[in-house]
């Protein structure tokens, strides 16, 4: 594959995983790439392997659990996966860092908020003392946390959860990142303070002009933030594009149906269309199309295992042998039956 | 006809000290609520804001310090023990976490049928089962499931395992707490498809918490918004999402996520951290746009002719 450097890429990355003794394939042949100063939203429901996907990418926490991985991640056409963990810990944080979902539990309620952004700073940064503690104030600060110096001396049980996501984004760029893995940013948040950490997100991203991996069930969020977007399914990714090109003309079945089903793209009051049946679980998917058993256009054709690319116009692609009759003229909802 | 009606209600919590002391909370403040037959009527609000206290208070789950509840038109606000638990016929919950209110170690057919065991003692074993595989049918579950456990299904079975376990009692009203927030999108469309089915069918009435503005302009018809433990703001869905006359009300439907990329605004700037709350006047105003000096000794009172549209805002948004 050729690409230019300074960019991440996910090459065909597989997963198996032990789920009740049996050695199982949770992640299916992915392949992700992070653009300079683009926001990849990568969406789908639980169990689809997104998130084991993002933390496989720096080799942290479910991905401690995976059996065997195969393919790569490749940061400037470096293996991340063959880097020895020293190394690696000199990325995690620094060239490439994360936000989390649980700004609760992320957070060491042990130490000061001050002691805590100060650790990444050193970690990753030649700074004198002085020139740290402007820079984690200027961190707050640009996080829209006023009055940041009385921050530095207060324990995170004291912040509202919003703050503490705040403190965790002022952490995750204080080692001047130029890739950030966001999993579920805003999903413990309440409405109105989800906005305003999505606000924050966005300039800092356009300021900084970050690269940025958003994992997310959440059409919405992606919708506020993303440039390109990769649909998961059971695995796999089933469909990608811009998001314009996946708002649009969503194009597999499945990205149709899980876009026409939520209540805010529908009447009020009237039946939603709903995906018949439910996701199969790692090790029950189907040897063709993985959707195949849910969808009302299969048909023997989908019993072979399907592409992306099987459908690809101007860089949107989906893995569906069909689309020609999940043409735009189709609506979602007899897509949905 | 009305089948539910809170009026007054509060409740304070304790906070801090260990041996008494510390400050109370305000978690609820003169909470009024009437629930008609038939009718959808959500309570939405941040975390904090006192819907689910509401919630369990109706439930008398927990006792509410001022107030008084009336269900189908018998006060129940003092009664207890065995009479309580025979008027749970009427009035039943089904809760946000499928996963942690169902009991692990009992069988499908047991949990959904322990209702049962109250409310009809005369029933045979196998008439219990008979009706529980029907009940449910009616949520969409095969009978192959009375006899699994709760770990053997997906979150959305689980739900609706939840939800049958509360109809089959036959109540005349559900309070349903959060009872899609866990779901993904795929399933909430189908629980939220299977509730306006059991409503039509059996003429239910719901009171329904969330903090989702999306599903409650789905679901309801009428909706009350709480914040930091008073109601601000009541109204049919129509006009409190289309007109909203409090400033709060307006701020959390100019919050909702977008629902297509060409709806975003632009370049962005960093919104300041505004999350105070005021312990005098009007809880809102100290991030209110509309404040003016007399928020500060504002009593929460309706200011609204329209019974129909209340709000509790001094200078309430007029467009």
């Amino acid at each position: 594959m050729r690409h230019t450097p300074a960019m991440l890429h996910v090459q065909d990355l597989s997963l198996t995983v032990p789920i009740k003794g049996k050695q199982v394939t949770a992640v299916d042949r992915i392949s992700l790439t992070l653009e300079p100063g683009r926001v990849l939203g990568l969406v789908g429901e639980s169990g689809c392997g997104k998130s084991i996907t993002a933390q496989a990418m720096l080799r942290l926490g479910e991905y401690q659990g995976v059996l065997r991985s195969d393919g790569d991640i490749l940061l400037d056409d470096q293996s991340l996966f063959s880097m020895p963990e020293n190394e690696l810990r000199k990325v995690r944080g620094g060239r490439v860092s994360m936000v989390f979902q649980e700004p609760m539990t992320a957070l060491n309620p042990v130490f000061s908020i001050g002691s805590q952004i100060t650790e990444v700073i050193n970690l990753h940064l030649k700074m004198n003392k002085d020139d740290v503690q402007k820079r984690v104030i200027q961190l707050l600060q640009d996080v829209g946390m006023q009055d940041a110096e009385s921050l530095l001396d207060q324990y995170p049980d004291t912040l509202s959860g919003g703050m503490r996501q705040r403190v965790l984004i002022a952490m995750a760029m204080a080692a001047n990142p130029e890739y950030i893995i966001a999993d579920e940013p805003t999903t413990a948040l309440d409405v109105s303070v989800q906005k305003r950490i999505i606000q924050l997100l966005r300039s800092l991203q356009q300021q900084k002009n970050l690269s940025m991996l958003l994992v997310t069930h959440d059409f919405g969020l992606v919708a506020e933030l993303a440039d390109d977007v990769a649909v998961m399914y059971a695995g796999q990714v089933v469909e990608s594009g811009t998001v314009e090109q996946i708002f649009d003309r969503p194009t597999h079945p499945y990205t149709r149906a899980l876009m026409g089903c939520r209540p805010e793209v529908n009447e009020p009051g009237a039946a939603l269309p709903v995906i018949t049946g439910q996701v199969p679980s790692p090790g029950n998917w189907p040897t063709g199309c993985h959707f195949a058993e849910r969808c009302p256009l299969a048909d023997m054709m989908c019993q072979e295992s399907v592409s992306l690319d099987a459908w690809a116009e101007k860089g949107h692609q989906a893995r569906c042998v069909h689309v020609d009759v999940a043409s735009p003229e189709t609506s979602v909802s007899e897509i949905a039956v | 006809m009305t089948v539910l009606k809170a009026e007054s209600l509060s409740k304070n919590f304790r906070r801090g000290g260990l041996w008494g002391g510390g400050s109370a909370l305000k978690a609820v403040d003169n909470v009024s609520i009437d629930l008609t037959e038939g009718e959808t009527l959500a309570i939405v609000g941040e975390s904090g804001s006192g819907k689910s206290t509401t919630a369990r208070m109706v439930m008398r789950l927990i006792a509410a310090d001022e107030g008084s509840i009336h269900l189908l038109g018998k006060d129940i606000s003092h009664v207890r023990g065995k009479r309580l638990r025979m008027l749970r016929k009427h009035i039943q919950m089904v809760f946000q976490d499928p996963f942690a209110s169902l009991n692990p170690r009992m069988k499908i057919v047991e949990t959904v049928g322990e209702g049962l065991r109250v409310h009809q003692p005369k029933l045979s074993k196998a008439e219990r089962r008979a009706r529980v595989a029907q009940t449910l049918q009616q949520c969409g579950m095969d009978e192959e499931a009375l006899d699994r456990y709760p770990h053997q299904f997906s979150g959305g079975q689980r739900q609706r395992i939840g939800i049958a376990r509360a109809l089959i009692v036959e109540p005349k009203i559900l309070v349903l707490d959060e009872p899609v927030s866990a779901l993904d999108v795929s399933v909430q469309a189908q629980i939220l498809n299977l509730l306006k089915e059991i409503q039509t069918q059996q003429n239910l009435s719901y009171l329904f918490i969330s903090h989702d503005l999306s599903v409650v302009q789905h679901i309801a018809d009428r909706v009350l918004v709480m914040f930091a433990g008073r109601v601000v703001e009541q109204g049919t869905v129509t006009d409190v999402f289309e007109s909203p006359k409090h400033p709060y009300t307006k701020m959390l439907l100019a919050a909702r996520p977008i629902d297509y990329p060409h709806e975003r605004t632009g370049k962005e700037e960093v919104a300041e951290v505004s999350e105070g709350i005021a312990n005098t006047g009007c809880a809102f105003r100290l991030r209110c746009s509309h404040v003016q000096d007399d928020c500060a000794g504002f009593d929460g009172l309706d200011q609204s002719d329209d019974p129909e549209h209340g709000y509790h805002c001094l200078h309430p948004i007029t467009d």
